[in-house]
C-alpha cells in the first residue's frame, strides 16, 4: 500500500463562537465555518469540490451547497458514529484528494447541543427519535440513556480494576479548564475550576461528576484539505497529514461496547493507533502536544493507554498531579480547553487546535510543536490523525 | 432499584426478525433465554443473526441458569427522563453462560450495589405484554 504520509495537508480552519444559545441554524452555523476556513486559506468558495459531514449533521449537504453557491460537488461523505466520526472526515478528505476525486474537501461539523429543541440528556419521549431503533431496546427501557452513562460504565470498571479512587480524574478537567483560562474563544474561559469547586460539584451519573463531563453547546467548525503540492501555494502553513486511520473493532456497538473480553481498554483505539504512527513514522514519545476527545475525563487515562503512551492501567497516576500534562510537560493536551472546556464541538474543534499548534497560533502555544496528536471519541468506531510541522 | 413515574411513559425496545423472539420468549416463558450456537456452541448476546464465531447461521434459543454477577453499574443522579426516577442504577451483569447483559435491580438500593456482587434474574412485568429481564440478590 502506498503511503499517505505527508502526501495531504491541512490548509484552512473556520469557526463560529461557541456559546449555549447561537439563535441561528445548524446551517447557518455550517456556512460561517466554511466561509471561514475558505478565507483563511486563501481559497474562493468556489474551489470547494468535496464536502465530507457527520451523520448526526442536520445541516445538509446538499443544503449546505446550496446556500453557498458552491457550483459542483464531486466527492462527498459523511462518518458515523458521532464524536468517533471527527478523524475520520480527515481520513476520508485525505483518500478523496490523494487519489484525485477533488481537489479541495471541506470537513465540517455543525452542532446545536445546547438550544436546539430535542437534544440527548434531555429526553423527551414525545419527541425521541432513537426509542424507535431496535439497538437502543436493550438499553433505553432500563434507563441507560445518555452518553455519560455509557462512558461511566466502562470508568466504573476500569477504577475497579486499577484500584483509582474518586477525585483521580480531576488533574484532567483542571489542565483543560487551565487551558480555556489563556482561549477567548473557550466557554470557560473566566471560569477558573478549583479542586474544591470539582469535587463539590454533584455526581451526574456515579462515577462522573459535572466536572467530569463537557457542557452542551452550539457551535461548528470547518477544515479543508488538500494534496500537498496544492497546500504550498496557500496562505497557511500546511498542517500535513501524517498519519490518519479510522477504526471499528470486533464485538462493539455504537456506544455500548460492553461484551467484550475487557472493557478497561478500547481495541479500535489501539488499531487506528498502530496504523497512524507506522504510517507517519514516529512513536508517542515523538508526539509535541495532543488534543484528546474528553466529552470525559476518564477518557483521557485510557486513550492514553490504548495509544501506548503508557502501559495498561498507568494513564491515571500518569495524569496526576496534571505536571506531565501542561503546557509545560512531556505531553501537553487540550491546549485549547478541549472538549470539556473549550466546548463540545463534537471534536472538530480539537482538530483546528491541532493545526494551530502546526502554526504557531494557540493560545497556549507549544514551543516549535513538529507533531500533533488529534484523537476521536473513545466508546464507538472512531479514528485519529497525525499532523507535522515541516 | 428503577422507581417509574407511571406519569411519564419509559421507553419499550423495538423489534424486528432479529430480536422478537428475545422478548417473545421472557414473555411467554418467563425465562431469560439467550442465543447459543448449534455448531460451536458460543453463545450471543445482544442478539445478532448470525454465529460471529463460525459464521454458521445456526443460532437457537436457550434458557439461562439466571445467575451472574455485576461487571459493572452506573447510578443516575441526574434526572435525564421524567419516568425514571433517580437515583437509580443501571448494572451490566456478566451470566454464568458467559454472555453480559444491561439491567436493572429490583432489590436493593443504588449504593448497595458493587462490582462482584451475586445476582439472579428475576420477572418484572413492565408493561402488561412486555416483560423486562431484571435482578435481584443471589445467596451464594
Ligand atoms: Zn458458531
Amino acid at each position: 500500500m502506498e503511503n499517505l504520509c505527508d502526501k495531504t495537508a491541512i490548509v484552512g480552519i473556520g469557526r463560529t463562537e461557541i456559546s449555549r444559545n447561537c439563535g441561528r441554524t445548524e446551517l447557518k452555523m455550517a456556512t460561517e465555518a466554511i466561509l471561514d476556513a475558505v478565507e483563511d486559506a486563501g481559497l474562493n468558495i468556489e474551489d470547494i469540490d468535496g464536502m465530507i459531514n457527520y451523520t448526526m449533521d442536520t445541516a445538509e449537504q446538499i443544503e449546505i451547497v446550496r446556500s453557498l453557491g458552491i457550483p459542483n460537488l464531486s466527492f462527498f461523505s459523511k462518518t458515523p458514529y458521532g464524536g468517533g466520526g471527527s478523524c475520520g472526515t480527515i481520513a476520508h478528505a485525505a483518500a478523496a484528494v490523494h487519489a484525485g476525486l477533488a481537489n479541495y474537501v471541506v470537513c465540517v461539523r455543525s452542532i446545536r447541543d445546547a438550544s436546539a429543541p430535542v437534544k440527548i440528556g434531555d429526553f423527551d419521549t414525545s419527541k425521541s427519535s432513537y426509542n424507535s431503533d431496535v439497538y437502543w431496546g436493550m438499553y433505553l427501557p432500563y434507563g441507560l440513556i445518555t452518553p455519560v452513562s455509557w462512558i461511566g460504565m466502562f470508568t466504573q470498571r476500569y477504577m475497579h480494576e486499577y484500584g483509582i479512587q474518586d477525585g483521580a480524574f480531576f488533574p484532567i478537567a483542571q489542565v483543560a479548564r487551565e487551558n480555556a483560562n489563556r482561549n477567548p474563544h473557550a466557554l470557560f474561559y473566566n471560569r477558573p475550576l478549583t479542586y474544591e469547586e470539582y469535587m463539590d460539584s454533584p455526581m451526574n451519573v456515579t462515577p462522573l461528576r459535572r466536572h467530569d463531563c463537557c457542557v452542551n453547546v452550539d457551535g461548528a467548525v470547518a477544515i479543508i484539505v488538500t494534496t500537498a503540492d496544492r497546500a504550498q501555494h496557500l496562505k497557511q502553513r500546511p498542517a500535513y497529514i501524517s498519519g490518519v486511520s479510522q477504526g471499528m473493532s470486533t464485538n462493539g456497538e455504537q456506544m455500548t461496547s460492553f461484551y467484550r473480553p475487557d472493557i478497561t481498554g478500547y481495541p479500535e483505539i489501539e488499531e487506528y493507533g498502530k496504523k497512524i504512527f507506522k504510517m507517519a513514522g514516529v512513536t508517542p514519545q515523538d508526539i509535541d502536544v495532543a488534543q484528546f476527545y474528553d466529552a470525559f475525563s476518564s477518557e483521557i487515562p485510557m486513550q492514553l493507554e490504548a495509544l501506548g503512551f503508557v502501559s495498561k492501567g498507568e494513564g491515571v497516576a500518569y495524569c496526576e498531579g496534571g505536571h506531565r500534562i501542561r503546557p509545560d510537560g512531556e505531553l501537553p493536551i487540550n491546549t485549547s480547553g478541549g472538549l470539556m472546556s473549550e466546548g463540545y464541538v463534537h471534536g472538530m474543534n480539537l482538530i483546528a487546535e491541532g493545526v494551530r499548534q502546526i502554526r504557531g497560533t494557540s493560545t497556549t502555544q507549544i514551543k516549535d510543536a513538529e507533531l500533533s496528536l488529534v484523537t476521536g471519541g473513545p466508546g464507538v468506531p472512531t479514528g485519529g490523525l497525525i499532523l507535522k510541522r515541516r | 432499584m428503577v422507581q417509574y413515574n407511571k406519569q411519564y411513559p419509559t421507553p419499550r425496545p423495538d423489534v424486528n426478525e432479529d430480536t422478537i423472539d428475545y422478548w417473545m420468549l421472557m414473555q411467554e416463558t418467563k425465562q431469560l433465554h439467550v442465543q447459543k450456537c448449534k455448531n460451536c456452541g458460543t453463545y450471543s448476546h445482544p442478539p445478532r443473526p448470525v454465529c460471529h464465531n463460525c459464521r454458521q447461521f445456526k443460532l437457537e434459543w436457550v434458557p439461562t441458569t439466571g445467575k451472574g454477577t455485576v461487571y459493572s453499574y452506573v447510578i443516575y443522579y441526574r434526572s435525564v427522563h421524567p419516568g425514571f426516577e433517580v437515583p437509580y442504577e443501571v448494572v451490566l451483569v456478566e451470566l454464568e453462560e458467559g454472555v453480559r447483559i444491561i439491567s436493572n435491580m429490583i432489590d436493593c438500593k443504588p449504593d448497595e450495589i458493587y462490582i462482584g456482587m451475586p445476582v439472579e434474574v428475576v420477572v418484572d412485568q413492565v408493561w402488561e405484554d412486555l416483560a423486562l429481564p431484571k435482578f435481584k440478590r443471589r445467596n451464594t
